[in-house]
């Protein structure tokens, strides 16, 4: 039986969570030279186009089709085959999409870890085989009736489907292709910080349709959602910037990428967990990606714009998180807080699981496409900027 | 005294400040610019069609300087932004007829 308002409501958080991949696209353009600033947008743009087509076909059948071994869905709903305009409480169609628009923007997160660096066909390719081989199998574990559902393991909006694949996923790929030319040695300096800023208001914005939205009903649950999602990201952004405050000026970079910490590490226990947890979830999360943010650069690694510390460790964090503040008077389970330590250990085994298989994965793609077509463009090419290089255009003169 | 304008790579300006600040030279004035040396810019393959960056984008360093520091600046300069490869820039030395401060005298 449908109901018109879950359907209403669902539908304008599928639109507002579309937004965030293009807002990932000026979060990350404003962040590297502005000769790449163009190229950074474009491949969240791309990833979109390209995961769109990939999940009508066959990502949405991968992940939410009948039950293979508790790893993959089977390929019964191959080009939306049976997903109709009936459902539970919304259209069987509406679901798909909604999800949809989750799995475009997982893979543009993923490109920070190529930033000014990667060909875009070999980054099509890459795309195409990622989202098959690590998000579709993931997104079944979580949601479609995996293993990890069958344990019991809580995620809400995608700890682990989203962000921590994404992020441990960028960690991978950055490794395969290697540092920037001139990595540590050159200036790098963010080229403009209002456009990441927009990008972050956009991600904040959006997130409340990614959170509520996967209630995927207009009801106290999704509102709860909605109120922990902007607390988390509050918590996030004001301990991040008082962290960075410490350590020299409180910039706004700063603050914003503690809010999009916040927003990752409450994804998944938006569902389950209230307000007061959802303020020491976002400040845990704001300390601990600013953290893993100064050990990559002490590192030298050129993750280059941050999607392991913030959506990587941000995720792992807020899986575990769930384990710890879970209670049942909002989700119905409780967690280690509440005496369920079982709850806990669930939520460990399934985000562990998620990080190595996103990082092992991730990692063979990178090398499979980097030993084959070439994942890194020229050096010549990577001077004058992927903006000239990849699409003939440029924001200068 | 002596005029000296460095056009440079722009990711090489922070480390070529840096180093010229280290050694007590502090005043400068830095113009975004973008230009093209003997070798015309980049040409990049795409499939045998060329496409020819022309202008790349640079930065040019103005500096005056007394006479006695105008070889430890150009040293300075050239260790800092240099990577061996064309493209790295051009340092030219003008004479400087008189130079005076707007607030003082």
């Amino acid at each position: 039986m449908i109901d018109s308002g879950d359907t209403a409501f669902v539908i304008i958080c599928t639109a507002m969570v579309m937004l965030m991949t293009p807002g990932v696209g000026l979060f990350y353009g404003g962040m590297v030279r502005r000769k790449s600033i163009i190229s950074m947008v474009a491949l969240a743009f791309v990833a979109f186009a390209l995961v769109s087509i990939q999940w009508v076909l066959f990502g949405y059948s991968l992940a939410f089709g009948t039950d293979i071994g508790g790893f993959i869905g089977g390929l019964n709903h191959f080009a939306l085959n049976g997903v109709g305009l009936d459902g539970d409480g919304i259209p069987d169609i509406l679901f798909m999409v909604f999800q949809l628009v989750f799995a475009g923007l997982t893979l543009a997160i993923l490109t920070s870890g190529l930033a000014e660096r990667v060909k875009l066909g070999s980054f099509i390719v890459f795309g195409l085989l990622w989202t098959t081989l690590v998000y579709d199998p993931l997104a079944h574990w979580a949601w479609g009736g995996g293993w990890a559902s069958q344990l019991g393991a809580l995620d809400f909006a995608g700890g682990t489907v989203v962000h921590i694949s994404s992020g441990f996923g960028a960690l991978a790929a950055a490794l395969i292709i290697g540092k920037r030319l001139g990595f540590g040695q050159d200036s790098m300096k963010p080229s403009n910080i209002p456009l990441t800023l927009l990008g972050g208001a956009l991600l904040w914005f959006g997130w409340f349709g990614f959170n509520a939205g996967s209630e995927l009903a207009a009801n106290g649950i999704a509102a709860n959602a909605f109120v922990v999602t902007n607390t988390a990201a509050a918590a996030g952004a004001l301990a991040w910037m008082a962290a960075s405050w410490i350590h020299g000026k409180p910039s706004s970079l700063g603050m914003i990428s503690g809010a999009v910490a916040g927003l990752v590490a409450i994804t998944p226990a938006a569902g389950f967990v209230d307000a007061m947890s959802a303020i020491v979830i976002g400040i845990v999360a704001g300390l601990i990606c600013y953290s893993a943010l100064l050990f990559r650069v002490r590192k030298g690694l050129d993750e280059s714009l941050d999607a392991w510390a913030i959506h990587g460790v941000g995720g792992f964090w807020g899986a575990i998180a769930t384990g710890i503040f879970c209670t049942a008077a909002i989700g119905g389970v409780d967690g280690l807080m509440y005496g369920n330590v079982h709850q806990f250990l669930i939520q460990c085994v399934d985000a562990v699981a998620a990080m190595v298989y996103a990082f092992v994965v991730t990692y063979v793609l990178a090398l499979i496409v980097d030993k084959t077509i070439g994942l890194r463009v020229s050096e010549d090419e990577e001077y004058v900027g992927l903006d000239i290089s990849q699409h003939g255009e440029s924001t200068q003169i | 005294m002596k005029k000296i304008e460095a056009i440079i790579r722009p990711e090489k300006l922070e480390r070529v400040s840096d180093a010229l600040i280290e050694k007590g030279h502090h005043a400068m004035t830095v113009t975004e610019v973008r230009g093209r040396g003997a070798q015309r810019g980049i040409a990049l393959q795409f499939r045998g069609k060329e496409i020819m960056v022309d202008l790349i984008p640079k930065v040019k360093i103005e500096m005056v300087v007394h006479d006695e520091d105008v070889d430890g600046v150009i040293a300075i300069i050239k260790e800092f932004a240099r990577t061996g490869k064309n493209g790295d820039g051009k340092i030219f030395i003008f004479n400087v007829e008189k130079c005076m401060g707007v607030r003082s005298d």
